[in-house]
């Protein structure tokens, strides 16, 4: 098993599951009717992104389980998600900012993949690319549109982007998992994705007349396993059925 | 003697199961069969990453070749190379615009952004004027339109590539 792999594909798979439970939470009470079916779309597109993933991590494991093993019976200290994705939905605005600071990183992410030696991720990659492109046009839309609005909606989504901006530099986090990815050609070189990243994100929050926060507190430690409280609940709430009735199946 | 040309054929009986006016054929989610007289091996791949049509296409397909006489048949699922709506035939385009479907227009890539929105004509009227009311419709691979002119409310099958 090469544990630095097994790492690496977790991260991008936790970050779909995370992000698609929380979207999810939005079923039957989006603002409006199609806002409502847009994200439970966005969240069956990464909950069969996460599916994929995990299935691929487990089989690198080699240890016998399968992908459901590893999105229902892993510990909070054990998923590897950003806390970007974990953070809680918040109003309309929260979440479009969440998923436009995500996607945005997304889209170059699966770009460079689709090189990757490994040909399972450059597959998912290839695929979830066309998936992610989408996403990220409708999330970049609803900021420009929301920021660029009413006082209220301006406002609101200024604060969102306050708020969520510290969870962005782990966008960008590298450690050993990454060097070893690098040098394997699992993962081709990232160096340039911050730059490319910065140039969309200000393109579009400029078009959305939002400022970038200017106080660069920033918080990491989803890649490591040390999340933010808000985990904790989407995990019990995800996990409750594989918990109480073990190997339940429908 | 069972040919890849019967295996074609029949899966041309299998429909989609969210649009069925849409044959698996027509949908361009067949990727490859093979016969060896007896038995059959198809390679499907999905529209969406989520899509969950995947199962029940796959259980259709072993049902309907099982009905053909052909009881051994394997289904195996394939990511790459990834499937776009370049692969829809122009029969299934032309299929789903007389269900009431507008199909995949030229569109630009999806990251330009503030580009011309793409013009998706009524699948009912055939006016241009129609305008799009969301990026996402009742199911992942569709958007949702209205015409301006027949004031038709209708899906619109969104381009993939």
């Amino acid at each position: 098993m090469n544990q630095a792999q097994v790492e690496f594909v977790l991260r991008i798979a936790d970050d779909s599951l995370i992000l698609g439970h929380r979207l999810s939470e939005w079923c039957g009470h989006g603002p409006i009717l199609e806002e409502d079916i847009a994200m439970t779309n966005i969240a069956l597109d990464l909950i069969g992104q996460a599916t994929t993933l995990l299935n691929h991590a487990a089989t690198l494991q080699g240890q016998g389980k399968t992908g459901d093993d590893l999105a229902f019976l892993r510990f909070d200290r054990e998923y590897r998600n950003l806390l970007l994705v974990e953070q809680p939905n918040g109003d309309f605005g929260m979440t479009m900012m969440r998923q436009f600071l995500f996607d945005a990183y997304r889209v170059l992410l699966f770009e460079r993949l689709q090189s990757s030696s490994d040909e399972m991720i450059s597959a998912i990659a290839e695929k979830s690319l066309k998936e992610t492109k989408y996403h990220f046009k409708h999330s970049s839309e609803w900021v420009i549109r929301l920021g660029d609005g009413t006082d209220e909606s301006h406002n609101r989504v200024q604060e969102s982007l306050n708020t969520l901006w510290r969870y962005t530099d782990e966008l960008f986090y590298a450690d050993a998992v990454d060097a070893a990815m690098l040098t394997s050609g699992v993962c081709p070189d990232l160096s340039d994705l911050r730059v490319q990243w910065e140039q969309t994100v200000h393109h579009v929050l400029n078009e959305a007349t939002l400022s970038i926060p200017t106080n660069n507190w920033k918080q990491e430690g989803g890649r490591k396993g040390m999340h933010s409280e808000h985990l904790g609940y989407i995990l019990a709430e995800m996990q409750y059925m594989q918990r109480a009735y073990p190997n339940m199946e429908w | 003697m069972v040919t890849t040309a019967d295996i074609w054929q029949w899966l041309e009986e299998v429909s989609d199961p969210e649009i069925p006016v849409l044959t698996v054929v027509d949908l361009g989610v067949i990727r490859s069969v093979e016969c060896d007289g007896t038995t059959a091996h198809v390679v499907i791949t999905p529209t969406y990453s989520g899509c969950p049509a995947m199962k029940m296409i796959e259980e259709q397909i072993i049902e309907k070749l099982k009905e053909k006489g052909v009881d051994a048949c394997t289904v195996e699922l394939t990511l790459a190379p990834a499937w776009t709506t370049d692969w829809i035939t122009e029969a299934g385009k032309n299929k789903l615009r007389e269900y009431g479907i507008a199909p995949p227009e030229n569109e630009p890539d999806k990251t330009v952004l503030f580009a011309k929105p793409t013009v998706v004509p009524c699948p009912k009227c055939g006016s241009s004027n129609t305008r799009m009311i969301s990026l996402f419709g009742s199911t992942a691979c569709k958007a949702h339109y209205q015409c301006n002119d027949c004031l038709e409310p209708y899906d619109y099958f969104k381009c993939l590539r």
